[in-house]
């Protein structure tokens, strides 16, 4: 008999009971559809972390100090007493592979405008900061270098700030107070959203590196040329190995720092961040997938239960095929078909209703999905696999069959 | 030879040959630690090519474990069997399946159509396992209808058709692969005397017309009597076996 004519067998049998074989098949539907919904969620909240790191600069470098920006606990270990702007330049000139270096300083500001006011980030930083972040202005200009050189009281305003000091109103050409300074408003960024990290890239103020540096750090004078950070692109996404490695042993060497010490100040580049983003997303997509394969093993033992049931219920079948001749391969690939057959339409039905899932976590929670095509081919194949280990042992428990006591079976 | 170059079943035999040949036939059955059946003690015969022989005995007399042990449908514990010239008695399990499918058509008593499954399917059943295309076994199937008078009937279900009906389903079934043996156990078992009549009216015409030898298993005294050779069972060992003197007639319609 052809493998035709036992398919054929195989579907004629379960299309008379119907709703046993669906119910036979609703382990499977929920295995796979938990398994396709699970892995889209995972993928797709892996993929939006990958678009922010994108969106905050692939080829994005920060070289910092263990000095400067851990603060008292690390103290001691800032030897090389920081960054400086001597540090930016030299960064410029020698290492080719980066693009824009542009040194910062943090601090954080209360800021008010006509009776509005809001607490920030101020950073003070360089007119190539925006393009090492890739970073567009929605309305007005960046500071220039006149700016920097002259320490002008201007700022350029990320969104957040805006909302809350102007609401709709215009804010260029405006004059805000930072802390005790007054500051004109010469330029509004464009909306950029949380970092991958959780901070907001759009709760910030952007001022030049020396009004910063003169009028709002803390540490004074001592800090003329003093930076915290330094922001740095490399010239291609290919390069920021490259560049890390350049700028690192450019760093050593201007800092003396010892052979056997640790880098400080260190450079670390964003790939870092996304490999730990991609770590904690990686392992939620397997805890997902591990409880679908959990349900699709229960799927698999209420299949073989079935299938065991059916393989009892149509003894005397099995003894008239054997009386008139089927081997006991055609009986067991009969059964086998069988189970196959409904595992692979429960994996259908639970590839469907999977996708229909995703898309509603899409569309009424807002949740990012990615359907792949491998987690289809996945759950197609697992549920196909699970019909054969679970259709077997009915299967060859029917092909094993006595003919005599098969066909004196009532 | 097998079923797809075999065109015609009929081959009437012109010398006697042996078809079945049994010698020392037994079987136990162990049924626990001390207690052994034996169901058939040493049984030796011989039945002809196009013979048509009537088994009888009373339950437990070794005449069902004879015909399951003819039927290929178990292994003998000791002895030979040859059907057809072929030694089955040491065959494996796959081995007996093709015999069966070959060699021997069965009809039961209580008809063992499969159930909702059209009178065609259920006869193209044997030459499905056989391996044949379908058109081909399509052709042979309404063939072997026809010969058993329901070609009107062959897209009915087992259970929209009468019991004489059902039966001749499974008679058609039993010559669809032309195989020489029919084996039928207690065929009349289920159905009325008029029914009967006509059933055993198609294995006679059947033994006749296609020189099937046909094995027929009953405890009914007027049933056996359409028999040519009437072989008597009792504790495992053949008591009688003797020529059907006065054999009866299917009735001329």
């Amino acid at each position: 008999m052809s493998i035709f004519g036992l398919l054929r067998i195989a579907i004629k049998a379960f299309s008379r009971h119907r709703l046993r074989a669906l119910l036979t098949m609703l382990g499977i539907m929920i295995g796979v559809g938990a398994f396709i919904t699970m892995v889209a969620i995972g993928r797709g909240a892996s993929e939006s972390v990958q678009q922010r790191i994108q969106a905050m600069g692939a080829n994005v470098l920060i070289a910092y100090s263990g000095f400067s920006s851990m603060g008292g606990a690390r103290g001691g270990m800032g030897s090389s007493g920081g960054l400086n702007d001597d540090d930016v330049a030299a960064v410029r000139r020698e290492c080719d592979a980066v693009k824009y270096a542009a040194g910062t300083m943090d601090t954080s500001a209360q800021v008010v405008w006509a009776g509005a006011n809001w607490a920030t980030r101020v950073m003070g930083t360089t007119a190539d900061y925006l393009n090492i972040r890739a970073w567009q202005l929605q309305r007005g200009a960046m500071f220039g270098q006149a700016d920097i050189d002259g320490a002008s009281k201007v700022c350029v305003l990320g969104q957040i700030v805006v909302d809350n000091l102007f609401g709709a109103d215009d804010p260029v050409g405006q004059t805000i107070r930072v802390r005790t300074i007054n500051c004109t408003v010469i330029g509004v960024l464009a909306r950029r959203g949380q970092s991958g990290m959780g901070q907001d890239y759009d709760d910030t103020i952007l001022m030049p590196l020396s009004t910063v540096r003169r009028k709002l750090s803390s540490s004074g004078a001592n800090s003329s040329t003093r930076v915290d950070r330094i922001y740095m692109s490399a010239v291609s996404g290919n390069d920021t190995v490259r560049a890390q490695t350049q700028v690192l042993e450019l760093l050593r060497q201007r800092k003396r720092t010892k052979e056997g010490d640790p880098d400080d100040p260190t450079v670390r580049d964003m790939s870092e961040y996304a490999e730990m983003a991609q770590e904690t997303s990686r392992t939620m997509t397997l805890l997902l997938a591990g409880i679908a394969a959990v349900s699709l093993i229960v799927g698999g033992i209420g299949i073989m239960n079935i299938m065991l049931v059916s393989v009892t219920e149509r003894t005397r079948e099995i003894g008239i095929r054997m009386a008139v001749g089927a081997k006991g391969r055609f009986i067991l690939i009969q059964f086998l078909l069988e189970a196959i057959v409904l595992t692979m339409l429960g994996g259908i039905i639970g590839m469907a209703l999977g996708t229909g899932a995703a898309k509603l976590f899409a569309q009424q929670m807002g949740w990012p999905t990615a359907l792949g095509m491998e987690s289809y081919a996945i759950g197609f194949s697992f549920s196909t696999v699970i019909g054969i280990v679970f259709g077997f042992y009915p299967a060859w428990r029917a092909s094993r069959l006595d003919p005599i006591d098969a066909l004196r079976y009532e | 030879m097998s079923i797809a170059a075999r065109s015609k079943p009929v081959e009437v035999p012109t010398a006697k040959k042996p078809l079945i040949v049994v010698k020392n036939l037994t079987k136990n059955y162990v049924m626990g630690d001390d207690l052994t059946v034996h169901a058939l003690r040493g049984v030796s015969l011989t039945i002809d090519a196009g013979d048509f022989v009537a088994v009888m005995g009373p339950s437990g007399s070794g005449k069902s474990t004879f015909m399951h042990l003819v039927g290929c449908l178990d292994r003998p514990t000791v002895g030979e069997y040859h059907i057809d010239g072929i030694d089955v008695s040491s065959l494996d399990r796959d081995e007996r399946a093709e015999i069966r499918n070959d060699k021997i058509g069965f009809v039961f008593q209580g008809f063992n159509l499969l159930s909702r499954t059209s009178a065609l399917e259920n006869v193209e059943l044997p030459l499905a396992y056989a391996g044949l295309k379908a058109k081909d076994r399509r052709k042979r199937a309404l063939d072997s209808l026809a010969a058993v008078g329901l070609a009107d009937r062959a897209g009915h279900f087992p259970n929209q058709l009468s019991g004489g009906q059902q039966q001749r389903v499974a008679i058609a079934r039993a010559l669809v692969t032309g195989a020489p043996l029919l084996l039928a156990d207690e065929p009349t078992g289920n159905l009325d005397s008029r029914t009967s009549d006509e059933v055993m009216g198609l294995l006679v015409k059947m033994n006749e017309d296609r020189g099937i030898t046909i094995v027929l298993v009953t405890h009914e005294q007027d049933i056996s009597e359409f028999a040519r050779r009437v072989i008597l069972f009792r504790d495992g060992v053949i008591a009688d076996d003797r020529v059907n003197e006065h054999r009866r007639r299917p009735q001329e319609k």
